[in-house]
């Protein structure tokens, strides 16, 4: 009976809420050690490509260093911004900031130490790049790498408009 | 065993031979809690999915399932059920500031490699969460890290059978900006069960710049913090007293200016004598000291570390990846390349000291060395000895139970060298359509004290991984690598060519051939094929083939994996 009770608030909760807003909202941090919550990654109206990684996995570096020579022309064509969330753990955490610096990467890079973020949107195993639209609704998803991979991916950002 | 059942005084749950397949849930969850939030996902989730009101569904899901075939010559053991699985789904609803979430897992038999007390399903991760800006609170099972995880962390990694959740409560709280304290108490997972220890510990950071408004623009950030972590097991030891409270603590810092970084942090421990350490009662430490530089185009990264006899779990019997509370990083690259991680190295938490040195470096394109499209470079170095170990007294050889073990100065090395790993890394882009990484390996490695067999394996590795990419959706890549030593083993060559089809299609063929090892007969080649099909996040992947025995680690806790040869079919899914 209780479970009753409880279930039917939980119904009528969940149909007056509405919220579009799909990235949720978890503490990760930047790599001067700044918390941020991972929904203010967003710029509002631009397409976010959120690439998991982590320094050890090779189809991932290929993965990002292909998008990081491609960007420049994808934002000129979609505004699209790329955050690459490293699940690097306390081994290699420390690693993340000069390995980015090591490759010249110059795109947002944040620490999911914990996997809270991983966890929080379903990422089994890197790489796991998600794209969110302007309004950060989850469109697509992919998992793993291979070359020419980004070209999907740009074609699901194009599709968007 | 013997020991096992001294400290406790019991034996606990002995596995029976046959396990009925039905869901076993953690002690601590009732029947009634469960179905409630199995009702609320269930009967919310679609209504939110259809109105895309509210909340959102999610989740994933994978399986593993394995054929085997006996194969003597690799040492491929008979495996009565012929075809084992290990299956993971995971269901969360997020809901604003709101989520909740389960995982199933079976084990239908569990794989080969795991630990066969999994054998069976259940539901053992549960929680419900609510996190707002200043507050949040979690009950049921959580994962946790403070600061560099020396003192706690409590993680998963199913590629390595570990699950160390905590199943109780957690509150962070954020009082005024710049200050987070987190405080929790629960005990930790034991495959479908709980370990009979409690965990309780709180930990607090401060960033001097969120807290102090006029530091908040500044270049330079500081941020300090601690934590203090108790664990209660009864004693029931029957010759020793034991501390039923084993209480540990641990300052930390971080300094950030400019392109630098320097972390360091402290643990240390009362005596907490445990089958880890061989019941002695000496205190434990760990020191992690971490700098860090990275400027336009390069980054270094250095790390030392000491530590002795920091083995934390929440269960003094315990062993191998269970029940432990923290962990202590170690300080040698993870290696990739197959060839490279033959030998790999995991952290010692009963004692060792070492360092680390690593440097990255991307040669600018168009400048002679760099080429057109740029080089990188990476080099890194990391050696790691024994701490010293002398004797309390004349009379009391080192590491005796019962005693206070050794004694060890702080600052000396010990005389027995555990690992020399030195590495350099060069990758570069040949023209639009071929990349080449080459890289070699020097490594020393005491298989001695750390696996407890064998000796010290001296070896060079050489790896040349070759992509070539005809056209914007095909790529072939060629892996050639060889290791070579006199001892364990001897030489091997490995070769692999695998084939991409984007963004769907995936094939590979792997040899490695232990052509060197000093058993004739043991010259095997372990060949091995797979194929996988993608599309968005769901990928399918069959494997057929021969497996060598090894050790496979990722994050540096290690597991070893025994010689297969058979089929393997890996689905992986999330939505």
């Amino acid at each position: 009976m209780k479970k009753l009770v409880l279930l039917s608030i939980l119904l009528s909760f969940s149909a007056l809420l509405f919220s579009q807003n799909t990235i949720p909202s978890i503490k990760v941090q930047d790599l001067k050690g700044k918390s941020i919550q991972s929904d203010k990654l967003l710029v509002a109206g631009k397409p976010l490509i959120m690439s998991f990684w982590a320094t050890w996995c090779k189809p991932c570096v290929k993965e990002l260093d292909m998008m990081f020579e491609k960007l420049p022309d994808w934002q000129k064509e979609t505004g699209v911004q790329l955050v690459a969330v490293s699940i690097d753990d306390s081994r290699s955490t420390s690693k993340v900031a000069p390995f980015v610096s090591g490759r010249g990467w110059d795109f947002p890079v944040v620490l999911d130490v914990n996997g809270d973020l991983k966890r929080a949107l379903n990422v089994v195993s890197v790489p796991h790049t998600l794209l969110f639209d302007g309004t950060g609704k989850l469109v697509y998803s992919h998992t793993g790498y291979a070359e020419g991979d980004e070209n999907e991916l740009i074609a699901k950002v194009k599709g968007l408009k | 065993m013997g020991r096992f059942n001294r400290a406790t005084g019991t034996e606990r749950s002995v596995t029976p031979a046959f396990r009925p397949a039905i869901v076993t849930m953690p002690a601590n969850i009732t029947v009634p809690g469960l179905l409630t939030v199995l009702a609320m996902l269930l009967f919310i989730l679609p209504l939110g999915l259809r109105a895309q009101s509210g909340g959102r569904l999610s989740g994933n899901f994978q399986v593993d399932v394995q054929s085997y075939k006996t194969d003597s010559l690799i040492g491929a053991p008979r495996v009565d059920e012929k075809l084992l699985s290990n299956s993971y789904a995971n269901l969360r609803y997020d809901w604003g500031k709101f989520s909740a979430g389960l995982r199933y897992e079976g084990y239908l038999n569990t794989l080969q490699g795991f630990d066969s007390k999994y054998d069976g399903i259940g539901i053992p991760y549960l929680f419900a969460d609510y996190q707002a800006e200043d507050l949040g609170f979690t009950v049921g099972s959580f994962y946790e890290q403070f600061g560099s995880g020396l003192l706690l962390r409590a993680w998963e990694d199913k590629a390595l059978g570990v699950d160390n959740s905590i199943n109780g409560v957690r509150v962070r709280s954020t009082p005024m900006p710049g200050l987070r304290i987190t405080g929790l108490i629960g005990r930790q997972r034991h495959f479908f069960g709980l370990g009979e220890g409690l965990v309780r510990a709180i930990d607090g950071e401060v960033t001097l710049n969120e807290l102090i408004k006029s530091l908040n623009d500044k270049a330079t950030r500081l941020t300090f913090g601690g934590s203090f972590v108790s664990k209660y097991q009864k004693d029931s030891d029957p010759i020793y007293k034991l501390p039923e409270n084993v209480g540990a603590w641990a300052p930390r810092l971080q300094l950030n200016s400019g392109g630098f970084q320097l972390m360091v942090e402290y643990a240390g421990k009362i005596n907490d004598p445990s089958a880890d350490n061989n019941f002695i009662y000496k205190p434990g430490e760990a020191l992690l000291l971490n700098a860090t530089y990275s400027g336009s185009g390069i980054g270094i990264n250095l790390t030392a570390k000491r530590v002795d006899n920091m083995s934390f779990r929440s269960d003094r019997a315990e062993n191998l990846n269970k029940l432990m509370i923290n962990y202590l990083p170690p300080i040698s690259k993870n290696q990739i390349y197959s060839l490279m991680n033959l030998y790999p190295y995991s952290s010692q938490p009963n004692g060792e000291m070492g360092m680390q040195a690593e440097v990255m470096y991307q040669v600018k394109r168009g400048s002679k060395i760099g080429g057109k499209y740029g080089t990188q470079i990476s080099l890194n170095f990391s050696a790691v000895n024994t701490i010293e170990r002398l004797p309390v007294n004349d009379t009391t050889p080192v590491g005796t139970n019962g005693t206070m073990g050794y004694t060890s100065s702080f600052f000396k090395l010990g005389p027995d060298k555990l690992l020399r790993d030195f590495n350099i890394e060069i990758s570069r882009k040949l023209s639009q359509k071929f990349k080449l990484i080459t890289s070699y390996q020097y490594l020393v490695y005491n298989q001695l004290l750390l696996e407890g067999k064998g000796e010290t394996v001296k070896a060079h590795v050489a790896v040349a991984d070759i992509t070539w990419k005809p056209s914007e959706e095909h790529a072939i890549r060629m892996e050639l690598q060889g290791l070579w030593t006199r001892q364990d083993k001897g030489n091997w060559a490995m070769a692999m060519l695998e084939y991409s089809i984007s963004p769907h299609w995936f094939f590979a063929v792997i040899d490695q051939w232990n052509y060197g090892n000093p058993d004739p007969d043991k010259r095997v080649h372990y060949l091995y094929g797979s194929m996988a099909y993608a599309r968005d996040a769901n990928r399918i992947m069959i494997s057929y083939g021969k497996q060598r025995e090894g050790i496979l680690c990722v994050g540096g806790v290690c597991r070893n994996v025994p010689a297969m040869n058979g089929l393997t079919m890996t689905i992986t899914s999330s939505f």
